[in-house]
């Protein structure tokens, strides 16, 4: 719909027949903005003698050899050139994925050459102009994804490329020379065992409200008066901040692990995982069961009517019936905690239950920010992943839904 | 006896909780129980009062902020200059919101330093997306027809954005900083692990030398402070939606 909407003209020479027009893209001019200040103004990488000091700030000529540096200048210039013409979507896509890739690349490049070789204390990380690049482009991406109007199936393989394209920058050693990079090689082992954490506690919590909530949601559509009782606890629980409820759930469950037989062999215990893991399933409870109540109370009711016409049963017309037509809903809900859930578990490591925020909170306390993004960036990626995974089935879903109404 | 029994249970909680920070030790014999017999029962390494004036001033400030540039924002792009944000900021939205807290805390670290700043500003980007929405939600769904019969009556752009659609979306906006407020009281606390002077310091205190009781201290002042503005918030909206509709 943007794009017929009144444009920038940079030479609008009316009077004069067949005048040269160039219709500015508005967001390109963000962009090349944002770009020729990254790209220019801004230093590329931070070059330090070891992981705490304060470092030297490099440009990009000065960050790259100069047939690198002048390459990604190259490319930079084109890039935001394509983003300021009114191109189509696809070639901006293009444009910002080659754009993004060769900016990974470069800092990786960068790594490599800012570090004398021999020296295992110097730790080179990507300053400010990098991450100006970065969200530049990021958001030509996004915006010309958003044009696109890519069917659910096409953003979840758009995903599993950049996956696949991280993946493999992180598997080629490309990225070993910066900071980030050499903090994961110092606990590699621990890094993996507490992401295995961090997706148990988020998962798992999530298995675990499904379970309840669904039920409980069914039961609160059912029996009116237990609504607005139910969603009032729920709702309460959620204005607890979560490192107090954390904390609160440290004494009972020590309590259940000593005094109740057999617990203890589960591994529930009073700080650790356990508490994290129940206040997980807390605050997952109410979006569960909000969306199940809403979801179902928005099935038409001539639906249900129709069912019980043909003689469906009451379990019949709420597996056959009531349950596909909410499926939207509920999953909306499920996607607000899985993301919910895959954020708050870092606040886990506050209390022993591990996860990346171990990571994130070490870093804050060693004043490594490196360390800090070891923990952070791992998160973000997660739960963008989540989101466009959930969104992708959700638009699935309501299609499926939207389909069998009209049809 | 329904009617009034909600907002006594309320005047009950503000009362309670003005009374727990003024005087928070005549409340010791009721956290005793939940401590070591040598441990202090009420929060003792600073004054209650002062960090809870203080959560609030961050919180306030954080949520000002938010809503002076996500209003700002939501009107630029629903106007025919800005027309061209308008679906990328929808999609902006939707990623923004999948980034948690505690990175948004602990990434602004490296940028401005330890304490008040980091917090704030993580509370602010945290605090601008639920705004944002209701605020674009409000602007992109108002009836066609009173927006049609403005422009007849020969106003403004600018005279209909005051006039007519601003005041139609204002209880739609409130609710949007109805949410952004709650998100912020409770992650404000988390503001406390980078040094940020907040009622996380009491529940970190509690953490860290194992004491229920300042836990529960911590916790339990910004859950009364979340519902009690929470339910304050509503009222406001409840009022506003009720003028918009009468007019």
């Amino acid at each position: 719909m943007g794009r017929t909407l009144p444009s920038v003209r940079l030479f609008d020479r009316v009077g004069g027949r067949g005048g040269l027009r160039i219709r500015l893209d508005k967001l390109g001019i963000v962009i090349a903005l944002l770009a020729a200040y990254g790209g220019l103004g801004a230093s590329f990488a931070v070059s330090k003698p070891n992981r705490i000091v304060q470092g030297q700030a490099k440009p990009i000529l000065d960050a790259l050899p100069s047939w690198a540096a002048w390459a990604l200048m190259a490319l930079l210039f084109v890039a935001a050139v394509a983003a300021l013409l009114r191109t189509a979507a696809w070639i901006k896509l293009l444009a910002a994925a080659a754009t993004l890739l060769a900016l990974a690349l470069a800092m990786g490049l960068a790594g490599h050459f800012l570090t004398p070789p021999g020296n295992t204390y110097a730790r080179v990380s990507p300053a400010s102009g990098f991450w100006i690049l970065l969200l530049a482009f990021a958001l030509l991406a996004a915006d010309a994804i958003t044009r696109l109007k890519p069917p659910p199936w096409m953003r979840v393989l758009f995903l599993i490329l950049a996956a696949a394209g991280v993946g493999g920058l992180l598997v080629s050693g490309s990225w070993d020379g910066l900071s980030m990079m050499k903090e994961y090689a110092g606990r590699a082992d621990v890094f993996w065992v507490e992401a295995g954490k961090h997706v148990t506690l988020a998962l798992g919590s999530l298995v675990a409200a499904v379970a309840i909530g669904l039920p409980l949601g069914i039961l609160c559509h059912r029996v009116e008066p237990l609504r607005a009782s139910v969603l009032n606890t729920l709702n309460l629980i959620q204005t607890i901040p979560s490192i107090a409820l954390f904390g609160i759930l440290i004494a009972p469950l020590g309590w259940i692990a000593v005094t109740v037989p057999g617990a203890a062999a589960l591994g529930i215990r009073g700080i650790g995982a356990a508490p994290a893991f129940v206040a997980l399933f807390l605050y997952s409870l109410l979006p569960v069961v909000a969306n199940t109540v809403i979801g179902l109370s928005g099935v038409p009711k001539d639906a249900v009517d129709a069912a019980r016409g043909i003689g469906m049963t009451n379990r019949q017309r709420l597996l056959k019936i009531e349950f596909p037509l909410a499926l939207p809903v509920i999953l909306t809900g499920i996607r607000i905690v899985l993301v919910q859930n895959i954020g708050l578990a870092t606040i886990a490591a506050l209390i022993g239950g591990g996860g990346f925020g171990v990571f994130v909170f070490q870093g804050i306390g060693q004043t490594a920010m490196d360390l800090v993004l070891l923990g952070a960036v791992p998160t973000v990626a997660l739960s963008f992943a989540a989101a466009v995974i959930l969104d992708a089935l959700i638009e699935l879903n309501s299609r499926a839904v939207n389909g069998a109404r009209s049809a | 006896m329904k009617v009034w029994l909600p907002t006594a249970l309320r005047a009950l909680l503000l009362l309670l909780l003005i009374a727990f920070l003024l005087f928070p030790e005549s409340f010791e014999p009721l956290f005793r129980s939940l401590v070591q017999p040598n441990a202090p029962a009420i929060y003792n390494q600073g004054s209650l009062l002062s960090l809870t004036l203080l959560h609030l001033k961050t919180v306030f400030f954080a949520t000002l902020m938010a809503t002076i540039i996500a209003v700002l924002l939501a009107i630029l792009v629903t106007r025919p200059f800005g027309s061209e944000f308008l679906p990328l900021s929808r999609s902006l939205v939707n990623i923004g919101q999948t980034f948690p807290p505690v990175a948004v805390l602990a990434l602004a670290v490296p940028a401005v330093g330890f304490g008040e700043k980091p917090t704030l500003i993580a509370l602010f980007l945290y605090g601008l997306l639920p705004i944002f929405e209701n605020t674009l939600t409000a602007l992109t769904n108002l009836p066609q027809s009173v927006i049609e019969a403005a422009r007849g009556a020969g106003m403004t752009g600018f005279q209909r954005l005051m006039q007519i659609e601003l005041p139609l979306s204002l209880a739609i906006i409130v609710g949007g900083i109805r949410l952004s407020v709650v998100i912020s009281l409770s992650t404000a606390t988390i503001g406390s692990t980078v040094a940020a002077k907040t009622l996380g310091e009491v529940i970190i205190a509690g953490l860290q030398s194992n004491n229920l009781a300042f836990i529960l201290q911590g916790g339990l002042i910004v859950g009364a402070l979340a519902v009690l503005i929470y339910d304050g918030l509503s009222a406001v909206e409840g009022l506003l939606a009720r003028r918009a509709g009468a007019r």
